[in-house]
């Protein structure tokens, strides 16, 4: 099956399989984490139980979607050696010491405060309870920075030197971490974990209250996952606008993909609403445009020069079509999401938030809408790079390890078995908890409390989120 | 002696002591996972070890990312040279991993995700061992890069080593158990202990001894003046540590054995550390050769300065509070 495919496609193939499978969960923990935070806040300020309840619901979610996240990121660490070694060897003085600062100032702070959130409340009492659950909440948004950091600087190198081995040497720390598109990648991405995780809790909110099984828990967590979306996604479409005028800056042939711009316009580009780019004739077949608006939303001058790809060297040209199409998924999804927020602040202000199907309807379609938007984003971000992966400066070809096509090929099916067999069962578990409300008090309510009363009645080996039948 | 480049070996060398230590137990507990008598009993086994899984394994992320901050050469050339091996330890930790969440959210499943603990935590178990012994052994390495095939790495001694970790991957987790449970549960680990006392020790004997011909490097590096008077002490070391051991078995003490066999591994460890210095991929790459350029070593180090004992301070807290016996009625499943 993978007999025609190089070991460096092969290795592409698997980095972007595993990563695209981390990023979902990271996507939905930072989002949850800092949900947590304020639930349990709001629970110690107010008394109220429905707070509680929430609290306790979404953190049983939150473990199994981060255990997912740890196991598939432990993954990543290690395939940058495993596939991309020569990378490593190169790039290691530079970003090396950034992923190190990841582990060390978030890794083992979320780590080491998970245990005492999610077991600890009884021990160690509400207010260091309080403590760990922010520190986890922390954890996971300077786990995000690092991260972050690296990737852009992989995105746009600053601060560095390259030494007689060809290693990339650090001149600038200060440079290096805070390097051209940090910060708007670093806000870009901070926005959508946040939107992804209020879109999931409106969906699950909005498929109980659908199936008549809303508890108050429910619907407080839609109304509150409602006052997200309506805050977050305008911010995140205007955060959006600053990232891609930073990437017209430094990364112009990557915007030119986006735009689907094969040619130059001297005198006013078009925004290519949709079409079909065709990479043998360098053109968008069947375009539906809009004359001269890319060049106002870019330049702000409807009648601005923008380049093409024309000017840009054949082998070093991004694929068009990928990076055309997952912009306008990413876009597209992001304007959803702000009718989204604009048809719940409708519904509120006729004093109706939480009656209408068509709106609950809505809400459960556009659950998934993050995670598919980050993985869009991120398929922007990372093929629009391409052939580069230190950019302009290192080709990915240049940065495989010396790995053999059979070996990669075998470890690339094994991924996909094992990722879709365990990444399917929790996805599969965490949806299951969703169908139930927080609070509902079901058939199987008694086994409610500490659970595991095991050996003393049959009826306590009871699961009591499992579905009875299952 | 004391730049930078020493002083990150030494770190490194630290984070991957303590993740074999911390994360030894907790594997151990996997391993020994078919031995319990029923449901309750792995349920207690796992509550043993499930808040603090996650901070032990934190620290493999740490001795790698640590490798590709601070040796980003020997990073680039052990990966390959290990690459089957990592990659099915990584998937043996996916497994294992999920198994501390899943197994509570299913009742016809519990079975499959019982199975992926058990594999999960051998499989990982025996890889690092093979790794370790493939590391001992040698990697190739011309023009920095990593030479030889992609099935080096596969040998007797690697075989050996890597069921000797199994064995004393065991053994922490039996006396961990012993420290951390009572009644039936203990009496069973009591017994499975002196069998993995033995099998370890007999382990961490032949591989001692087949390890100076893996290299003759070794055998100078052992019994050349003055390293041959630290080398005199490790077996002495290692004897009363079994000592030790035995005797915290036989009088039901309930720390003593753990404490034992934490001593076992990290004289085991020092021991390998000598095999070692100044290498930092044997037979090649010297400490220096393999490591960043002082920038990266200055920068990664002052963070890890500050960082290291606050991790290590809040790591200490998160024991205490979990401390003493396994509640079995616990839990926040
Ligand atoms: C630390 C660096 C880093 C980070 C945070 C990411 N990537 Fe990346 N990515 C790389 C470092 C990298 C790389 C090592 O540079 C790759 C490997 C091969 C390549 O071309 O670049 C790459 C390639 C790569 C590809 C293949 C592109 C191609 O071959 O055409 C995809 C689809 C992604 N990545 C997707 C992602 C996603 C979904 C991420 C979100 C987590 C992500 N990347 C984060
Ligand atoms: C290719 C790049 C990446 C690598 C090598 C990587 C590495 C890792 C590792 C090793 C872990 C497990 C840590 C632990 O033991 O707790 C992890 C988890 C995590 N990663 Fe990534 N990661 C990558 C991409 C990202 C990105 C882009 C983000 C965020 C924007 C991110 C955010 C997180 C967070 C928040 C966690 C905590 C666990 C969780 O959320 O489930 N990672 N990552
Ligand atoms: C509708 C308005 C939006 C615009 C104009 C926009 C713009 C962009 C641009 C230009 C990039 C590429 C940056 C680069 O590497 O050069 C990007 C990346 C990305 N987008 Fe969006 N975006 C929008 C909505 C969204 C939404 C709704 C989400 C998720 C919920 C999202 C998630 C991401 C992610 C995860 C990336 C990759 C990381 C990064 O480079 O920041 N975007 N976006």
């Amino acid at each position: 099956m993978f007999d025609a495919l190089t070991a460096e496609t092969l290795a592409r193939m698997q980095f972007a399989f595993t990563v695209s499978f981390h990023i979902i969960f990271p996507a939905f923990s930072i989002g949850l984490a800092s949900y947590l935070a304020v639930l349990n806040a709001q629970w110690l300020r107010t008394r109220d139980r429905t707070y509680l309840q929430l609290f306790d619901y979404w953190k049983k979610i939150f473990a199994v979607a981060f255990g997912m996240g740890v196991v598939s990121g432990i993954v990543m660490s290690y395939q940058f050696g495993t596939n991309w070694s020569v990378f490593s060897d190169r790039a290691g003085p530079v970003i090396g010491p950034l992923m190190a600062y990841e582990v060390l100032s978030a890794f083992f702070l979320e780590a080491g405060f998970l245990g005492i959130m999610l077991f600890g409340r009884d021990k160690v009492g509400e207010k260091l309870h309080m403590f760990a659950t922010a520190m986890v909440a922390f954890g996971t948004l300077l786990s995000a920075t690092w991260i972050l950091s690296v990737n852009s600087w992989m995105q746009t190198p600053a601060g560095y030197s390259i030494n007689e081995a060809g290693q990339f040497v650090p001149e600038n720390w200060w440079e290096i971490v805070f390097n051209p598109s940090f910060p708007y990648r670093l806000l870009h991405m901070v926005l959508a974990a946040y939107l992804t995780t209020a879109l999931v809790v409106a969906g699950a909110a909005g498929w109980q209250m659908l199936r008549g099984r809303a508890t108050t828990a429910s619907r407080t967590m839609f109304s509150m996952a409602m006052w997200m979306i309506v805050v977050v996604a305008p911010l995140q479409i205007v955060a959006g606008d600053m990232h891609g005028l930073n990437t017209l800056e430094h990364q112009p042939a990557k915007v030119m993909a986006m735009e689907g711009h094969y040619e130059s316009h001297p005198e006013g580009a078009p925004l290519i609403l949709f079409g079909i780019p065709d990479p043998e004739n360098k053109e968008i077949d069947y375009a539906l445009e809009i004359p001269k608006l890319s060049s106002f939303i870019l330049k702000h001058h409807w009648d601005a020069p923008m380049a093409g790809l024309d000017t840009i060297p054949d082998d070093e040209e991004p694929p068009v079509g990928i990076v055309f199409w997952s912009f306008r998924v990413m876009v597209a999804l992001g304007f959803a999401m702000l009718g989204l927020g604009a048809w719940s602040l409708w519904r509120r202000w006729r004093g109706g938030l939480y009656d209408s199907p068509w709106l609950q309807r809505a809400a459960v379609a556009m659950g998934p809408a993050g995670f598919i938007s980050v993985l869009a984003g991120w398929v922007t971000t990372e093929v629009g790079r391409q052939p580069f992966t230190v950019y302009g400066l290192m080709r990915t070809s240049d940065s495989l390890a010396p790995v053999e096509a059979p070996a990669v090929a075998t470890s690339l099916l094994v991924f996909i078995v094992v990722y879709f067999f365990i990444f399917g069962a929790g996805t599969f578990y965490i949806l299951r908890l969703m169908a139930k409300a927080p609070g509902d008090k079901g058939p199987d309510a008694t086994a409610e409390g500490p659970l595991r009363s095991s050996g003393i009645t049959p009826a306590a080996q009871v699961d009591p989120n499992a579905v009875p039948g299952e | 002696m004391f730049d930078l480049a020493t002083i990150w070996a030494g770190i490194i060398a630290f984070a991957v002591l303590t993740y074999v230590i911390l994360d030894g137990f907790d594997l151990g507990v996997g391993i020994l996972f078919p031995f319990a008598r029923d449901e309750s009993e792995r349920d207690v086994m796992m509550n043993s070890v499930a808040p603090v899984w996650d901070g032990n394994e934190t620290w493999l992320v740490m001795g790698g990312g640590g490798l590709f901050a601070v040796f980003p050469l020997a990073y680039a050339v052990v990966m390959p040279a290990l690459y089957m091996p990592i990659i099915l330890m990584l998937l043996a930790l996916v497994f294992r991993g999920v198994a501390f969440e899943y197994r509570w959210r299913t009742t016809r499943w519990r079975g499959v995700w019982d199975a992926a603990f058990i594999g999960g935590s051998t499989v990982a178990a025996f890889t690092q061992g093979i790794a370790l012994g493939a590391l001992v052994q040698g990697i190739e390495v011309a023009d920095r890069a990593y030479a030889g095939g992609w099935w080096d790495w596969l040998t007797p001694f690697s075989l050996l080593t890597g069921v000797a970790l199994v064995v004393g991957y065991a053994l922490l987790g039996a006396t961990w158990l012993i420290m951390k449970t009572e009644g039936g549960l203990q009496a069973v680990m009591r017994r499975r202990a002196g069998p993995l006392a033995l099998g370890t020790l007999g382990l961490i004997g032949i591989v001692s001894l087949l390890t100076p011909f893996q290299d003759p490097v070794y055998f100078e590096r052992w019994f050349s003046f003055p390293a041959a008077f630290y080398s005199a002490l490790v077996p002495v070391m290692l004897f009363v540590a079994a000592m030790y051991l035995f005797r915290g078995l036989a009088t039901d003490s309930d720390h003593a054995p753990f404490l034992a066999s934490l001593a076992l591994f990290v004289i085991s460890f020092v021991g390998i550390g000598i095999s070692f210095y100044p290498m930092m991929v044997p037979p090649a790459l010297t400490i220096q050769q393999a490591a960043a350029p002082d920038s990266s070593l200055a920068f990664a180090l002052v963070g890890t300065v500050i960082l290291v004992p606050m991790i290590l301070g809040y790591t200490a807290y998160a024991y205490w509070v979990f401390r003493g016996k396994v509640d079995p009625d616990a839990g926040y499943h």
